[in-house]
């Protein structure tokens, strides 16, 4: 994997323009992600409505891949069902992990632009802690508010 | 004592700065396909070739567990690590042999320091000074001691270019001061802190020093006798040795004085279920079977440096830096963080709209080590408001042409986010 094909696919965009990016002031869900390692932090809100994810929007401070991660995530579980993204979430870490054979069949679509980022293993984290802390998200009280400060690559539960 | 290093000769080293890169084989690696540039020394420096061979020598020929067998390699490993010792307190000037002891680096000798000294002298109320520079390491066993005994920590502030605040740092004495540690070199700023009128200071209120000398042991001549420190700490793996070894100078009374850190075997006189007796220092505070290859891989490195001369690699090493930070002050965007008068070749930087660990990640694609991220040094961030910083840090292998290659790899990263 060439690390700056890798920016130049998703960062360019995503990182200058980033989907979603914001407060839900309404949210029924939410939580923070936190990478100690590095100091990045990421705030998710979302609606569910009707098992469905109506809106979502994701702010905060942190590197390049975790921000494109977490644009094109909020972009690709819009609309969709909360058990439709539990899906994404367990594959999109597969994945990341190197442990998702992508030949199969998979609701990655775009997203398998990280694939190479198991080539990177400092930068795993990265790329997961959005969709660690969506998870931690989907699964929070409504309106309360869950920090998921545990390692995100191998956090299962909240 | 004699100095013996049985039939294991140093090959003779080049004294020519600019040459020594060929003594280290792992700087002909390339890395991504492009040469590596190595600037990654202040986390861990790189070994030449005689460590090398004196750590395949020692484990070729010469190891066994040292100080009780009476069997030639026995005898022969027990001389070398002495002679290690040796090597180390002549390294620092340091009165006695028995004032060095081998930890396993230098946070081993700061929660040693802690242990053996902070439990037993220092009590409920009493106060020990810090500053912002340090790093964790010369806070975290700080704040165990306090929480576990209620003294308090007092923190030396430091001024935008990551200098300490001295008349802050006189201001903060007072009867329940007892103890002071410092870091001598920032080694995310590089910052050369005043360590000889700090610790005079200090003095003059009866309060003993500890000095934190990794970033410093590795870039200039280090007299302990004539810094009149009381405690001095450095790990070998950023002095061109091998990792899992240290130094902890103490003075000899001082050491006396403490109470033992690890209980084990080597560190006891006498031992039945109703007493103990404790060794004589060193052996006090080496309880089981220390890192032998990596002491005298340790001493052989010390050697290596030694030829090369602590006051050339500084003026060397200060060149570089100077060279370094001229260029890369003018690339519009970036900032430098840290900008002491007086500075070790540590250059830590920022660049606007860029996260450090992409800047990393992406100067590894081009062969170019550098480190990213807070450097264990969180106040320091926290004091300049960043979450984290680029660095470059400088060896006396590294040269003009590695500062070229970063210099343009920071172009290309630009470039990728323009």
């Amino acid at each position: 994997m060439n690390a700056k094909s890798l920016y130049q696919e998703v960062i360019l965009d995503h990182n200058r323009k980033p989907r979603n990016y914001g407060t839900l002031d309404d949210a029924s869900h939410q939580a923070v992600g936190h990478n100690p390692l590095c100091g990045d932090r990421l705030d998710i809100t979302l609606n569910l409505n009707d098992e469905h994810i109506d809106k979502i929007a994701f702010h905060g401070e942190s590197c390049a891949i975790c921000k494109a991660s977490a644009s094109m995530m909020t972009a690709a579980v819009k609309g969709k069902t909360y058990a439709y993204a539990e899906t994404m979430i367990k594959e999109f870490r597969d994945m990341a992990t190197g442990k998702l054979n992508l030949d199969n069949p998979h609701h990655l679509g775009r997203l398998t632009v990280f694939s190479g980022i198991q080539d990177l293993p400092t930068r795993v984290k990265c790329a997961i802690l959005p969709w660690h802390t969506l998870h931690a998200a989907l699964n929070s009280v409504a309106g309360a508010s869950t920090e998921a400060e545990h390692d995100p690559a191998n956090a299962s539960t909240v | 004592m004699k100095i013996i290093d049985t039939k294991f000769e140093s090959q003779t080293v080049t004294n020519n700065m600019e040459s020594t890169r060929l003594d280290f084989p792992i700087l002909k690696l390339k890395v991504n396909n492009k040469p590596l540039v190595y600037l990654d020394s202040a986390a861990s420096s790189q070994m030449p070739q005689v460590v090398i061979d004196r750590l395949s020598y020692y484990h070729t020929a010469q190891h066994a567990n040292i100080n009780r067998g009476v069997h030639y390699l026995s005898e022969t490993a027990t001389a070398a690590y002495n002679a290690a010792r040796c090597k180390l307190q002549q390294f620092v000037n340091a009165k006695e042999d028995r004032e060095i002891i081998f930890t396993s680096g230098t946070t081993d000798a700061i929660n040693l320091v802690m242990h053996g000294y902070g439990r037993k002298f220092i009590k409920a109320g009493d106060e020990i000074i810090l500053s912002t520079l340090e790093h964790h390491s010369n806070i975290v066993p700080w704040q165990m001691l306090a929480e576990e005994t209620g003294a308090k920590i007092r923190v030396i502030p430091i001024n935008d270019a990551g200098e300490l605040l001295i008349d802050e740092y006189e201001k903060l004495f007072n009867k329940r001061t007892k103890f002071v540690s410092l870091i001598h070199v920032s080694n995310s700023l590089g910052s050369i802190n005043p360590i000889k009128s700090v610790i005079a200071f200090a003095h003059t209120h009866g309060v003993p020093v500890l000095i934190d000398g990794a970033q410093a042991a590795p870039h200039m001549s280090i007299d302990v006798q004539d810094l009149d420190c009381d405690f001095y700490a450095f790990s070998a793996h950023k002095l061109c040795g091998p990792t899992g070894v240290g130094v902890l100078y103490g003075k000899e009374e001082l050491l006396e004085s403490m109470q033992p850190f690890k209980g084990g075997g080597d560190m006891i006189a006498t031992v039945s279920f109703e007493k103990t007796t404790y060794n004589t220092i060193p052996h006090k505070f080496e309880a089981g079977t220390p890192p032998i290859a990596a002491a005298i891989g340790f001493g052989t490195a010390i050697d290596y440096l030694s030829t090369l001369g602590l006051d050339e690699i500084h003026a060397y090493e200060t060149d570089l830096l100077n060279y370094a930070t001229e260029q890369i002050k003018q690339i519009p965007g970036v900032h430098i963080i840290g900008t002491a008068a007086d500075k070790t070749a540590i250059l830590s930087f920022v660049i606007d709209g860029i996260h450090p660990h992409d800047i990393g990640t992406l100067l590894n694609q081009d062969g170019i080590a550098i480190r990213t991220g807070h450097h264990c040094t969180q106040p320091v961030m926290q004091r300049f408001q960043i979450p984290a910083t680029s660095r470059a840090s400088f060896a006396f292998y590294n040269n003009k042409t590695e500062v070229d290659a970063l210099v343009a790899g920071i172009h290309a990263v630009k470039q990728v986010f323009s």
